[in-house]
């Protein structure tokens, strides 16, 4: 893991195209959505007419206040929704027609740091964050190298034998976003990755993050902190009250 | 510094944890539970092998023997007739040998029947009782046809009527044995069943982070088979050692017939209760695995 990953410089950024500017679907695109709407059962829409891409090497930020939908919609992109109209593509395929034995495959692409982090309080920190090598059927021997590594980037050394509910909030924030990234997927999708976090560490997430995405993949990030994105100038999908109101274009 | 440091990892010490949280102190009532079923199950099969044990004693008695009741016919009296029918069944072939039986002999077969002070009062009859060569025995229209050509009265039981009871009885007895099994195998399932779904509602937020951590349905369904095929190997083995113990000391209270003289258990019957914990742990492991899928099936 590169400790001094530094924050890739403004004409370093992806393009982004997306339907709604006009411009032909992309071929590298690893999420595209297409006038999705969704809804919780009967309830209005929470998110409407949703239409874009992610290319691969991307970097976006997911913005808006609380309650627009930015964790709805990263639930239709991490297969845990599905839309009520509309298509949405995910690494080429079509998800309302992807037979239910395909998505592990396609979650396993994805990486997903959750807002609530959800870690497993039977395992050790360890054991967190090996979970999607695990799931993937790697063998220890190929991983856990790179497990101790991350842990030790994210000044979790110490504490991989800890159970979770003896980690502090922003331990467990750290956990949460090392299990994300650990299995080097395609797509990182990281819910306030800096929540509960010191400045510094939260400064390194995010330089971390950014660090991926110039080696390819691709990279959503959620969040409140309009600093971070102010200062990165990195492209945004933002979110009022369901409907995209922002997207491609940085906010700086 | 912990105690724990980052280099345990790098050594062959560590082990990966259970992917589920382990079930705790609820797994203790599907224990007891899956234990009485089991301790039922295998006093049924021990008592089956017991009554199928005393049929087939029972029905093979009666198949090589037979009854013969003399009547006095003409100017022959009774005690002649009964010892000539006697000589002539002797010669028939498939006839070990026809015994007529004392006046006593007779008495003992029918005071169980009409009591003893009856028996004073009522003239019993001339009975030969016929032991049957075990390899083609003799019918009972052979036995009337022969006697009826040395000119004897004589009403032949071949005990069949008895014969066809007892089979039936032994029959019964395997179907109400089987039947048992299969009922408390079925309650044991919908045990199991009901248990894995409370695992699966208890552990909800663990399965769903595995499930869209890339988990496959039947992984996480296979971790809830064993787990529950495990528990329910370990109960029935409770329940079959508890069967087996109760079976055993009712067998040596019993004396050599058994738990009663009309059910006979053998020391090699109680061997049916290995089978117990096999097949619970083959339900639960089917019946977790089957619930575990349903419920996986409505994660999106």
């Amino acid at each position: 893991m590169d400790n001094n990953a530094g924050l890739p410089t403004q004409d370093e950024h992806s393009t982004e195209t997306g339907p709604d500017n006009g411009a032909a679907p992309r071929d590298d695109a690893v999420v595209r959505f297409d006038n999705v709407g969704f809804r919780y059962g009967r309830a209005p829409e929470v998110l409407t007419d949703l239409s874009f891409e992610l290319l691969k090497g991307s970097f976006h930020f997911l913005t808006g206040a609380s309650g627009a939908g930015k964790t709805s919609l990263l639930s239709l992109i991490y297969l845990a929704n599905r839309p009520s109209r509309g298509l949405i593509e995910l690494f080429g395929r079509q998800t309302a027609t992807l037979k239910r034995d395909a998505m592990p495959a396609i979650r396993r692409r994805i990486g997903v740091a959750y807002e609530d982090i959800r870690l497993l309080d039977h395992l050790s920190a360890f054991d967190n964050v090996a979970l999607p090598l695990r799931l993937a059927r790697m063998p220890p021997k190929a991983w856990r190298k790179d497990v101790i590594e991350l842990l030790e980037w994210f000044g979790l050394a110490e504490r991989g034998h800890a159970m979770p509910p003896t980690l502090s909030g922003g331990e467990r924030k750290r956990l949460g976003l090392a299990r994300a990234i650990v299995g080097r997927p395609e797509l990182i999708l990281a819910d306030e990755p800096t929540a509960y976090v010191d400045p510094a560490m939260g400064a390194r997430i995010m330089k971390l993050l950014m660090q991926l995405s110039k080696q390819g993949t691709t990279v959503v990030v959620a969040t409140h902190d309009i600093n971070f994105v102010a200062d990165s100038g990195r492209p945004v999908l933002h979110l009022d009250d369901g409907c995209l109101t922002a997207y491609g274009a940085g906010m700086k | 510094m912990s105690a724990f440091s980052a280099l345990d990892f790098r050594r062959d010490t560590w082990r990966p944890g259970p992917l589920l949280p382990p079930g705790r102190g609820r797994d203790s009532v599907l224990i007891f539970v899956v234990a009485i079923l089991t301790f039922l199950a295998c006093l049924a099969g021990v008592g089956s092998l017991g009554a199928n044990r005393a049929a087939n004693g029972w029905q093979a008695q009666l198949v090589g023997s037979a009854s013969v009741i003399i009547r006095p016919s003409g100017a022959e009296g009774a005690d002649a007739a009964a010892i000539k029918a006697a000589e002539v069944l002797s010669g028939v072939a498939g006839v070990e040998q026809a015994k007529l039986l004392e006046r006593r002999e007779a008495e003992d077969l029918l005071r169980p029947w009409l009591g003893g002070q009856a028996l004073a009062d009522l003239p019993i009859p001339q009975l030969i009782a016929v032991d049957l060569k075990a390899k083609s025995p003799a019918t009972a229209a052979s036995l009337r046809q022969a006697l009826a050509a040395a000119g004897v009265d004589g009403e032949v039981d071949d005990h069949s009527m008895w014969s066809k009871q007892i089979v039936g009885a032994g029959v019964l007895a395997r179907v109400a044995a089987l039947g048992a099994a299969v009922l408390l195998a079925l309650a044991a399932g919908a045990v199991i069943n009901f248990a894995t779904r409370a695992s699966i509602r208890a552990h909800e937020e663990a399965i769903h982070l595995l499930h869209y951590s890339g988990a496959e349905d039947r992984l996480v369904a296979d971790i809830l088979a064993q787990r529950f095929a495990w528990l329910s190997l370990q109960a029935a083995a409770i329940g079959a050692v508890l069967a087996a113990g109760l079976a055993g000391t009712l067998r040596v209270m019993g004396g050599t017939q058994g738990l009663v003289p009309f059910l006979p258990v053998h020391w090699v019957d109680l061997a049916v209760v290995v089978v117990a914990p096999i097949a619970a742990g083959g339900v639960g492991a089917l019946a977790a695995r089957a619930a575990a899928l349903r419920l996986l099936s409505r994660i999106p």
